[in-house]
């Protein structure tokens, strides 16, 4: 590189930070449609849905979409590069699909205006910036169900990614259906602090197996857990994310998986039609962005449709998951009877409830 | 294949171009496997982020990336020419941007020229002090030094996550983990120093430690110490240099400068202390070290090669739909080719069969 062509480099830098908002280019009239993966597709979890979200946009448009993503993007600095690359190259709609790509994706849709963003788990808007997430907690109320009737030694194993909100949530909706099911339950956790680590998962799952789980949760993205599960033997597991088929019917008894199809297609409509808007959008069971994989003939019929029945109960809204009474960890009233808990406390949550006999790192 | 008398000083400077030449070609072979067109992913890789049609957003990128890999491989080499292997400079820059961090989020909300300069050194103590660990253990009890600096990252990042989840925690962040956004914290920002240009305080520091290394290596009796005690130990030892102490002055040295980067980096770049804050700058920093051949100036341009394979990589990986992990491929190949070619330094090949003697 010559001093020139760095001088011209720096000009053009100068001219830039005169102009603060760079223009999207406009390439054809394709609707060209970004997406940032936190792993690998191959993980066979979290980003592995979101993929089959993006491969079915193509499926659906055919011709009038072009999808391009990037798989295993770090969070922070790394990803303002990775997100600002995919607006420069004229994409009109980005998902960022991690939690921890959320200063990242603001920076860059305020830099994008006419670019749309849509920013998955997180909490901050802007007018070209949507959040979307799924209420996956309600899956785990099933799954917590299950777990309750089917272990035997009364331990149940949870794999912890991050000690978020979102993560707490799945603790504890687990935890109180669980106990419903079975009162001498107890639940030991472990926090892997990753989404996506086959090596740590597989640690945090014999180390639980170890201390006595027969059951074994995760909120972690591999299928490391299941592969452990079933070389200890008489270990059951439910798949996170995606369906984690390949282990049925045991130790893999049943699965929440994400359905990001039927969003990431009416979203893509939207920006095609001119209508999009920025919104936070925090769907469930019903409207079928989290749906319940298979349970297998591993479980009773009895629980099975036990679990069923919850699983219509939450989709019709009917009965909701964090439903009073219920206290807080420390002793504290939470919920009253009959009461449910809202949003906003759920979005935010930072404690466990009663019977938890563990703490939340600090 | 035979020894040469003394290693090749023409190979010892064609011997990188060869390698990278080499990787072309390897990682051509395996774009073609995966059915892209090797010339375009190629020319992609080395091409776009320099000339292309946006050069003007990733040239400024390949300083933002480039800056903490040749500060942190500046340090490495230094202990490197001396024999002293410090593996731990990813946990010397975690270290680094949690006590820069930490100073900056004490003084927060208030607005003051000197909190940002304090960072600083806070930062360079911070790495400093990380790295003398291995090297007081190994003083006093002759422990190895590559295996704990090593272990001290695994140290280093579970403090970081107990940072990022406790006492920085971001009051303001609704129970999520992370600390304040130090972009958004003027006093504390290592903002770009010419808006938009990439050229921020850490850029300015490594290129201050590239020339400070040459001068060092090159003018000051240290320098002098460090290539001999390399080179000749027992040598070194009857010239007067005390071994202990110039463990401890490397591995003192290389500590800061990574303490340097990670303090930048969190003040920069990343912006706020989160739990995935390290994304592996220490160890890529001892591959720049070896691609550099140990010398200033060539760390410098093995850094900005490195940075090029990210950001360059990263597009195809986009544009081209190329996995990641190809990516990461083609990365090794080059330290590996790179490995590989060195062998020209130290040995010639001979065409001719060698000569059967009594």
């Amino acid at each position: 590189m010559t001093l020139k062509t760095i001088l011209t480099g720096a000009t053009v830098a100068l001219g830039l930070a005169a102009g603060a908002v760079i223009p999207a280019q406009a390439q054809d009239d394709k609707t060209k449609v970004g997406f940032i993966y936190v792993g690998p597709i191959g993980d066979g979890g979290w980003t592995y849905e979101h993929n089959e979200g993006r491969l079915a946009v193509e499926e659906h448009f055919g011709d009038q979409v072009e999808t391009v993503y990037q798989e295993s993007v770090p969070e922070g600095a790394d990803a303002t590069r990775a997100i600002t690359q995919m607006a420069l190259n004229g994409a009109d709609l980005i998902f960022t699909t991690s939690f921890g790509y959320m200063d990242a994706t603001l920076a860059v849709a305020e830099k994008f205006p006419d670019v749309k963003f849509e920013h998955a788990t997180g909490y901050k808007t802007a007018p070209n910036l949507s959040t979307y997430s799924a209420r996956f907690y309600e899956g785990r109320a099933i799954q917590g169900h299950i777990a309750g009737k089917m272990t035997e030694s009364n331990i149940v194993g949870y794999i912890a990614s991050y000690p978020i909100p979102e993560v707490i949530r799945g603790i504890n909706a687990a935890f109180i259906h669980a106990r419903k099911a079975n009162p001498e339950v107890e639940f030991k956790i472990i926090w892997a602090y990753t989404w996506f680590d086959p090596a740590k998962e597989a640690d945090a799952a014999t180390a639980l197996i170890e201390q006595g789980a027969d059951v074994i949760l995760q909120h972690t993205d591999s299928t490391a857990p299941q592969a452990a599960a079933e070389k200890a033997g008489g270990v059951v597991t439910f798949g996170q994310a995606s369906d984690m088929a390949e282990y049925k019917p045991f130790p893999r008894v049943s699965s929440i998986i994400d359905d990001w199809k039927p969003y990431y297609i009416a979203r893509t409509q939207a920006v095609i039609d001119g209508t999009w808007e920025s919104h936070q959008v925090w769907d469930g069971i019903g409207p079928g962005m989290v749906a319940i994989g298979e349970i297998t003939d591993a479980v009773p019929a009895e629980v099975k449709q036990e679990a069923l029945a919850l699983k219509d109960a939450i989709a019709s809204g009917e009965y909701h998951p964090f439903t009073g009474p219920l206290k807080k960890q420390d002793g504290s009233d939470w919920l009253a009877e009959g009461e449910t808990a809202d949003d906003g406390t759920l979005l935010g949550m930072d404690f466990y409830v009663e019977g938890l006999d563990a703490d939340i790192p600090q | 294949m035979e020894k040469r008398p003394q290693p090749s000083r023409r190979w010892l400077y064609l011997s990188p171009l060869l390698a990278v030449v080499v990787t072309m070609l390897a990682g051509g072979a395996l774009f073609a496997a995966l059915g892209k067109n090797p010339v375009e992913a190629i020319a992609t890789i080395f091409w776009e982020p320099l000339f292309g049609e946006f050069a003007f957003y990733y040239r400024p990128q390949l300083l933002v990336k480039g800056a903490p890999l040749v500060l942190i491989a500046i340090g490495l080499s230094l202990g490197f020419r001396a024999g002293v292997w410090n593996i731990g400079a990813e946990g010397q820059y975690i270290i680094g941007a949690l006590a820069g961090a930490g100073v900056g989020l004490a003084f927060f909300p208030l607005d003051a020229w000197f909190i940002f300069p304090l960072m600083v050194i806070a930062g360079a103590l911070g790495g400093l002090a990380w790295g003398m660990i291995p090297g007081l253990l190994k003083l006093r009890f002759g422990t190895n030094e590559i295996l704990v600096s090593l272990m001290l990252v695994y140290v280093a990042e579970k403090l970081l996550a107990a940072m990022a989840l406790g006492p920085m925690k971001n009051p303001e962040g609704m129970g999520f983990p992370g600390s304040r956004n130090l972009q958004q914290y003027p006093s504390a920002h290592n903002a770009d120093l010419i808006a938009d240009t990439g050229m921020h305080w850490g850029v300015v520091a490594a290129l201050i430690a590239v020339i400070f290394a040459y001068i060092l290596l090159g003018r000051h009796v240290l320098g002098y110490q460090i290539r001999l005690t390399g080179q000749a130990p027992r040598a070194a030892r009857f010239a007067g240099v005390n071994p202990a102490r110039l463990a401890l002055f490397c591995l003192g040295i290389s500590g800061a400068l990574a303490g340097l980067a990670g303090m930048f980096e969190v003040s920069g770049p990343a912006g706020q202390v989160s739990i995935d804050f390290n994304v592996g700058y220490g160890f890529t920093a001892i591959i720049v070290a070896f691609l550099g051949r140990l010398h200033p100036f060539g760390i410098a341009l093995a850094g900005l090669l490195m940075a090029l394979t990210y950001i360059g990589g990263e597009i195809a990986q986009s544009n081209l739909g190329l996995p990641s992990a190809a990516i990461q491929m083609f990365q090794g190949m080059l330290l590996f080719f790179l490995l590989a070619v060195d062998l020209l330094t130290n040995y010639r090949l001979r065409l001719t069969p060698r000569p059967e003697t009594a």
